[in-house]
């Protein structure tokens, strides 16, 4: 614990381990709080983009000119107005800004052109008046003909983003027990309800920009804009829009550069906002992907062998899907010990929709597969689906396939034990209320077709960065007049990390008021929101920067004070000796005192994978189990997921009202998967692209959750606490599709579970 | 674009609209042209419920209503709920004690939904809280600390009425 021995434990309200609340709150309950969206400036402009409405197409002639004789119109721009680099990406810059006249567009959705006009209806008129001819071309849709080395390129970096194996152990090693199967998962949106918004303010002479975004990660934007622009980083200042949610979504580049672009050509403050409609266009999705496994088990039902293919689709740009790839297939045991592995995965380019980074970051996809096996493996060994996994649960110490050393706290077998231990819900009553039944208020199931399932479904999950990134996180604390004052540019995207860094703040210095300064890029990078990183990451750069500032403080105590310093400690909110002949507040010890520390945190380096998929990839890992209860009408193909329990491994509950939340979240997310969120797409184009169409759980569709919060800290993590934010959406989704499974009595192959797939 | 005034009852309010487009909804004109923000747009088709407000004491979708057809209507926004602009609601009190807000987004919606729900139905069940709700998405929450913000706030309304 770093804590150390200069600070005592201490439990004042608004420290670390109590449910301080978020000093953001109130803004928020009384419609004060600014999001990105909410934004404006004196004389702004509205900025809108067209987007093709092909999958694949070459872009033969586009005529602008109708566009701006259009009253109110102030600027069109199109690729030869991009002055920097025409790409970007994260990992690759392949995604252009615009698409160009004699260039293909490869997704529908794909940027042309961009206008900015006074009124958002004018916008939308410019855009309708924008010609572009098409040669529309046969879109390639299919993941496996993407592999297919016979399949002409679609971009010149080919159609394969990455092939990955992961062999280990002996590969013909046989288990006298095995299952397999094939199972598909559907494209998920993330589905924040904050679209997409920015407001860009361009510098006097067009010589810089400041953005104010709802992003994940300020600094990665500012690089990826600065070189589109053509301008020096220091050029182009970023400020953090409020964000209404992320889970991912908000970590490419969606409607940045644009904005920027507009401000910089018209001289004058330019708001963009997405549609709901446009933003299923205008960020990536999770992966959907067929994968393949085979588990072979001894006669105990000991894991001796684990088989897996995976293709996942990115869609037409690169984005993360190399990372999510390596997630997917380094996970395939999933928290299983298992000595022999022979994995072997794609994420391939197509003119779908490009994929990337969502909660869960390809876990997900890996854990769906290997939870449906642990159940089939379960049934065919004659076990109990728990008592199938506890005898293969991991532990700390245990090695992965990828030769990795589990270092972590690793209780497996405990998430199951706690998870099992929690009550069931009571039995459909006799007489329910319609609300209670699969369908709801569609009046349609009868209680006599509802068949009562239980599923499960364990996980493990990295946290951080892997394969060799240069992964820190930035933080400065400053200590004035008793008042501390903390300084990052950590995305809040709603998981409250604000309200961490006041927590660490004021337990480590022993100070009541922390204010926290504007996020933004005049200060380092925080690194992404995202990899349930940032309570490991900032947090861990907060506290180390509030510890050189309180130790600072001690030396200049002692120095005042006549003390031996190193007999002193923050205990409370006061300075005291190790015998208690000496007590002074922080507040009185800090007044007339200014004192600033700069803290740059790293967790140690990582390898990257050989070509059989060895090395030290990750940096963590956390570990969850999920049991689902459902209600499914055989007859009719509904379902309801009754409850859900789980116990998760948090390492230490810095904030239990936070994590129960992000608990609840997550667990409502990977419902959504399991049931009803899938962004359908044929030929390319996505079918339903609104809210009417794209299925979200609702407050009658939110399962009742019971948990059971592991604390053991992680010796490890720089505040014991493991990152919390994606296990509760990975294990539940295979859980739930387990539980339908139960009570179908046949298998499940495919998330979200459609009708066809619950009938009997 | 087409120069109209018309004017709106708004938080008790009258609030001229000019120079307005007369297609714009509710919710353009409240967040663009009467410095209102607090009602979000997230779906802009009614299914999301950020926009709620009241309007002559029913929940409605501020997206989904011309804002030139409310000329005539009691307009309560999310910023119009306390006494006073600086007033915290108990539904308010309570979403935050509850740990009901994370992103926020979708919170200025169901404060005001709340408010409907526990002033038309004081004491609701949970079935009846849950299908209240149910057109006021929430991606964060899960909406278990909401539901508790709800019974918080019966509770408490209960024990306030008995004294």
């Amino acid at each position: 614990m770093s804590l150390g021995t200069r600070t005592r434990p201490d439990t004042r309200p608004g420290t670390l381990g109590t449910s301080a609340l978020r000093p953001d709150g109130i803004a928020k309950v009384q419609g004060r709080f600014a999001f990105s969206s909410d934004l404006w400036a004196e004389h702004a402009l509205w900025g809108a983009t067209l987007r093709s409405p092909h999958a694949r197409a070459r872009i033969v002639r586009l005529d602008v000119t109708p566009a701006w004789q259009i009253d109110g119109v102030e600027t069109v721009i199109t690729a030869q107005d991009v002055p920097g680099q025409p790409t970007y990406g994260l990992i690759i810059a392949d995604q252009p800004v615009f698409a160009a006249v004699g260039g293909s567009v490869l997704y529908a959705g794909q940027p042309i052109a961009a206008v900015a006009a006074d009124h958002p209806e004018t916008c939308r008129r410019a855009l309708e008046a924008i010609i572009v001819e098409y040669e529309v071309l046969e879109p390639l849709t299919d993941p496996e003909r993407a592999i297919d080395p016979a399949t002409p390129p679609i971009h010149p970096d080919g159609n394969v983003f990455r092939h990955q194996r992961v062999i280990t152990g002996d590969p013909d090693a046989q288990g006298v027990v095995s299952v397999e199967g094939t199972y598909e998962i559907g494209m998920q949106d993330q589905a924040f309800l904050g679209l997409e918004a920015a407001l860009a303010l361009p510098d006097p002479g067009g010589t810089g920009v400041e953005l104010y975004v709802a992003t994940q990660w300020l600094h990665e934007d500012r690089k990826q804009i600065a070189a589109c622009l053509n301008l020096p980083e220091d050029k182009v200042r970023l400020v953090l829009g409020g964000v209404g949610g992320a889970f991912g979504a908000r970590e490419d580049i969606s409607l940045q550069v644009h904005t920027c672009l507009l401000a910089l050509r018209t001289g004058r403050p330019v708001r963009v906002h997405y549609s709901r409609e446009e933003s299923f266009y205008g960020h990536v999705h999770r992966h959907p992907g067929t994968i393949w496994m085979r588990h072979h088990a001894d006669e105990q039902g000991r894991l001796v062998k684990i088989e897996a293919r995976f293709v996942l689709d990115g869609g037409a740009y690169c984005s993360t899907s190399p990372a999510v790839l390596v997630n997917a297939v380094t996970h395939a045991q999933g928290p299983y010990r298992c000595e022999n592995a022979v994995v072997d995965g794609w994420v391939v380019r197509t003119d779908n929709p490009p994929c990337g980074a969502m909660r869960g970051f390809g876990v997900v996809q890996a854990c769906f597969a290997h939870e449906m096996q642990m159940e089939k493996l379960a049934d065919a060994c004659g076990l109990s689906p728990v008592e199938l996994r506890l005898r293969n649960a991991m532990e700390t110490g245990d090695r992965l396939i990828t030769g990795q050393v589990v270092r972590n706290v690793a209780p497996v077998a405990q998430c199951i034990r706690e998870t099992d231990a929690l009550p069931l819900p009571p039995p459909l009553p006799r007489d329910p209320d319609v609300l209670q039944l699969p369908g709801g208020t569609g009046l349609t199931a009868r209680p006599g077709n509802v068949r009562r399932g239980v599923g499960w479904g364990v996980s493990i999950k990295n946290l951080m960065y892997s394969e060799g990134f240069d992964d820190y996180a930035t933080a400065r604390c400053t200590l004035a007049d008793g008042v501390a004052t903390v300084k990052f540019a950590t995305a809040e995207v709603g998981q409250g990390f604000v309200m961490l860094a006041q927590q660490i703040a004021r337990t480590v210095l022993g100070v009541d008021e922390v204010i926290l300064d504007t996020i933004d890029t005049q200060i380092g990078s925080a690194g992404s929101t995202s990899a349930s990183r940032q309570t490991w990451m900032s947090g861990g750069a907060v506290d180390a920067a509030c510890r050189a500032v309180r130790d600072r403080l001690l030396v200049e105590t002692a120095r005042r004070h006549g003390r031996r310093e190193a007999d002193l400690l923050v205990e409370g909110t006061d300075i005291v000796d190790a015998d208690g002949t000496f007590r002074l507040a922080v507040v009185e010890a800090s007044q007339g005192l200014s004192l600033s520390e700069t803290v740059e945190y790293r967790h140690p380096p990582t390898q990257e994978l050989d070509e059989n998929g060895q090395g030290d990839c990750h940096v963590a890992f956390a570990f969850v189990a999920h049991r689902a209860v459902v209600d499914v009408d055989v007859d009719l193909g509904l379902m309801k997921v009754v409850q859900i329990a789980t116990a998760q491994d948090v390492g230490r509950a810095l904030n239990p009202l936070s994590v129960v939340g992000q608990i609840e979240g997550g667990v409502a997310q990977g419902l959504g998967l399991a049931v009803m969120e899938e962004i359908v797409v044929t030929d390319g184009r996505v079918r339903n692209a609104s809210f009417t169409d794209y299925l979200l759980p609702t407050a009658l569709d939110a399962p009742d959750v019971v948990m059971t919060l592991i604390e053991e800290p992680d010796p490890l993590a720089p505040l014991g606490a493991k990152g919390v934010g994606e296990p509760p959406c990975i294990s539940v989704t295979p859980a739930i599709a387990n539980a339908v499974r139960n009570a179908l009595g046949r298998d499940v192959h495919r998330v979200p579970m459609r009708p066809q797939d619950l009938c009997l | 674009m087409n120069p109209e005034i018309y004017t709106l009852r708004i938080n008790g309010t009258s609030r001229e609209v000019r120079d307005a487009w007369i297609g714009e909804s509710l919710l353009y004109v409240l967040r663009e042209r009467l410095g209102l923000p607090g009602a979000k747009g997230a779906c802009e088709q009614g299914e999301c419920g950020s926009c709620t407000v009241l309007m002559d004491g029913d929940a409605v979708c501020a997206c989904l209503v011309l804002a030139a057809s409310a000329v005539g209507a009691e307009i309560v926004t999310v910023e119009g709920l306390g006494a006073t602009a600086d007033t915290v609601t108990d539904v308010q009190y309570a979403m935050v004690q509850a740990g009901a807000v994370q992103c926020g987004f979708c919170t200025p919606g169901l404060v005001v939904a709340i408010h409907h729900l526990l002033d038309t139905n004081p004491e609701p069940s949970d079935l009846e809280i849950r299908e209240a709700l149910s057109g006021n998405l929430c991606r964060c929450t899960g909406y278990g600390r909401i539901f508790d913000a709800v019974s918080d706030v019966a509770a408490r309304r209960r024990e306030e009425a008995r004294r």
